[in-house]
């Protein structure tokens, strides 16, 4: 049996079985992650030793006839920026670089809390700025299908980490696209829930309106599982949705039970010209599937989505730029040596700490909301995402679920796009007007072209992250029957 | 069109430093992004209200119990100088 080939469920019910121990579980991860790591550079920090202990409690838990927790010997990574006390937490990039959180985030404990084994943080674009994972102040990602390809980005490390099976389970962050867009990349199932349904107490910001933490694994139920675990109001985060939702859903059913009186929209948007024309008649393969498990289909219209990438542009920028005002090198992060007076410290710290892409969203960003620009562009970028919010609205009328695909190219060679200034980052541009809106969306692996992985996008409405999960089981149940 | 001054000015309140070649960038820069943002006077806006967040926030009360919270230090554990239990910095008024 190679341990790191199976799956989450697989794992914890082979440890309550007693077939295999929590301990065994970890060391396998951790051989695999020592075997492959230096060269897939998924992994930013590696807690091996405290692994290895939380694996000893699980194991003694079991000896000792107690109840253990739903991710019970489950190795899981975290994007490395979301604390976990006493670790170093770095966002990839020098200004955190020996930064140690005093605290662990919501997420973190409930991981905990289940029995979760973290076994490291894993590797990203600088503070989540970027969409192929070139960013990060500890070296680029490589793509486990191809070692030439970027990953996808932000949560590159983390995507690429639960492909190469470095772990069955990981988090990520996605503000517009993070998670998606490098699921599709690396051929793994990747969820950004709706907006508050888990907490970001711990997480250390893009775009407050905007971020969301979610989950990767390598099939739907195993991503079910831990968003399961992580899900749920926290006091200490004021945009969490307060009522429960339910997340509950049975494995191994009929695909066609899932999509039962299932409606399925897709945008008649979807088709502009950035689009990889081989991915059309994958869209047209999808949308024979789903209609062969009885789903009814459906075409809507999303008349704003033209306008996604410039309000999210706006609105993230903005916030970027106060969100990054906390680092000045007096608290925490990095601190400059040459300075004579406080304004030096700074700047130098600010200068020295952050990476080009940083520097260059903070900039823009001031200038959104300085000199009288709020107006011309901030508000008309708050008023433009009313209209997105409310075609979303419109469309859900119509429909249950919403498919596109994750993203509108299929992955490219690393340094491609590296040192290119792009106006516009079309690559998540499908995956942007979900964050905008607040809905809850799903990158699910559909095959390959020529080699490259295609990740569907399945999105669903505010709080419907079931339909959106059942939608996910029933497509990944067609692909395997073949249908 | 953005000018040398406002990026410096910018640069200034954002407390970043950018070399000659950095501002030559940054102006460039803009003006592209700025150019593409035009596209938001195709809509009209006028009457539509602006999204600052797409939940409505209910904050809930609780019950006014202390609870702990981190120790002063584990607060100053990750900066570079600290006196008496303070972040040590330089004088900042003259």
């Amino acid at each position: 049996m190679d341990i790191v080939k199976l799956s989450a469920i697989e794992i914890r019910d082979k440890i309550l079985k007693k077939e295999i121990s929590a301990t065994e579980v970890v060391k396998a991860h951790l051989d695999r992650i020592e075997e492959i790591d230096k060269d897939l550079n998924a992994f930013i920090t590696i807690h091996k030793e405290e692994a290895l202990k939380s694996a000893e409690r699980v194991d003694e838990k079991i000896r000792n006839g107690e109840e253990v927790g739903t991710l019970a010997g489950i190795p899981v990574a975290i994007k490395d920026n979301i604390v976990v006390k006493g670790k170093r937490t770095t966002c990839g990039s020098k200004m955190l670089e020996n930064f140690i959180p005093p605290y662990d985030a919501t997420v973190v404990e409930k991981i905990k809390n289940q029995d979760g084994i973290i076994i490291g943080k894993t590797n990203m674009d600088e503070f989540a700025m970027g969409s192929s994972s070139e960013t990060s102040y500890f070296g680029p990602v490589k793509n486990p299908v191809n070692e030439k390809l970027v990953p996808g980005g932000s949560s590159g490390g983390s995507a690429a980490a639960v492909k190469a099976n470095e772990v069955p389970l990981a988090l990520g962050t996605d503000t517009g696209g993070s998670i998606r867009q490098p699921a599709a990349y690396c051929d793994v199932v990747g969820i950004k829930p709706s907006y508050g349904l888990v907490s970001r107490y711990g997480v250390i910001p893009l775009a407050n309106t905007l971020d969301a933490v979610g989950v990767f694994g390598r099939d739907v139920s195993d991503a079910g599982l831990i968003l399961s675990a992580i899900a749920g109001y926290d006091e200490k985060d004021s945009t969490c949705y307060e009522y429960p939702v339910d997340l509950t859903f049975e494995r191994n059913l009929e695909p066609s039970e899932y999509v039962k009186g299932m409606k399925i929209g897709i945008p008649k948007e979807i088709y502009i010209d950035e689009l990889d024309k081989r991915l059309v008649g994958k869209m047209d393969e999808i949308i024979k599937l789903y209609e062969s498990l009885g789903a009814e289909v459906v075409e809507i219209t999303l008349p704003h989505m033209e306008y996604c990438l410039s309000t999210y542009h706006v609105i993230c920028k903005a916030e970027v730029s106060s969100n990054m005002a906390r680092f000045d090198g007096i608290r925490f992060g990095h601190r400059t040596e040459e300075y004579s007076n406080v304004d030096e410290l700074y700047k130098n710290s600010r200068t020295e700490g952050f990476g080009e892409e940083v520097k260059r969203r903070i900039l823009m960003g001031t200038y959104f909301l300085s000199m009288g620009h709020g107006r011309k562009y901030y508000e008309k970028a708050l008023r433009m995402r009313t209209l997105i919010c409310y075609d979303f609205k419109k469309a859900f009328e119509k429909c249950n679920i919403i498919l596109t695909p994750s993203s509108p190219i299929l992955p490219f060679e690393i340094g491609k796009l590296k040192d290119e200034f792009v106006v516009k980052d079309f690559t998540s541009i499908f995956a942007i007007p979900v964050n905008l809106a607040g809905l809850c969306a799903m990158s699910i692996p559909c095959g390959y072209i020529e080699g490259l992985p295609v990740g569907l996008q399945i999105i669903g409405g505010r709080y419907e992250d079931l339909n959106m999960i059942k939608a996910g089981l029933a497509f990944e149940g067609g692909m395997k029957n073949g249908i | 069109m953005v000018t040398k001054e406002q990026i410096e000015h910018i640069a200034d309140l954002c407390k970043l430093r950018l070399s000659e070649e950095e501002k030559e960038r940054a102006i460039y820069e803009f003006t592209l992004i700025l150019q593409s943002l035009d596209e938001f006077d195709n809509v009209n806006l006028e009457n539509v209200e602006p999204t600052l967040e797409v939940n409505k926030h209910t904050q809930r009360f609780r019950e006014d119990i202390v609870k702990p919270t981190l120790t002063r230090d584990e607060v100053l554990e990750n900066t570079e100088e600290k006196q008496y239990g303070y972040f040590k910095l330089l004088k900042i008024v003259e």
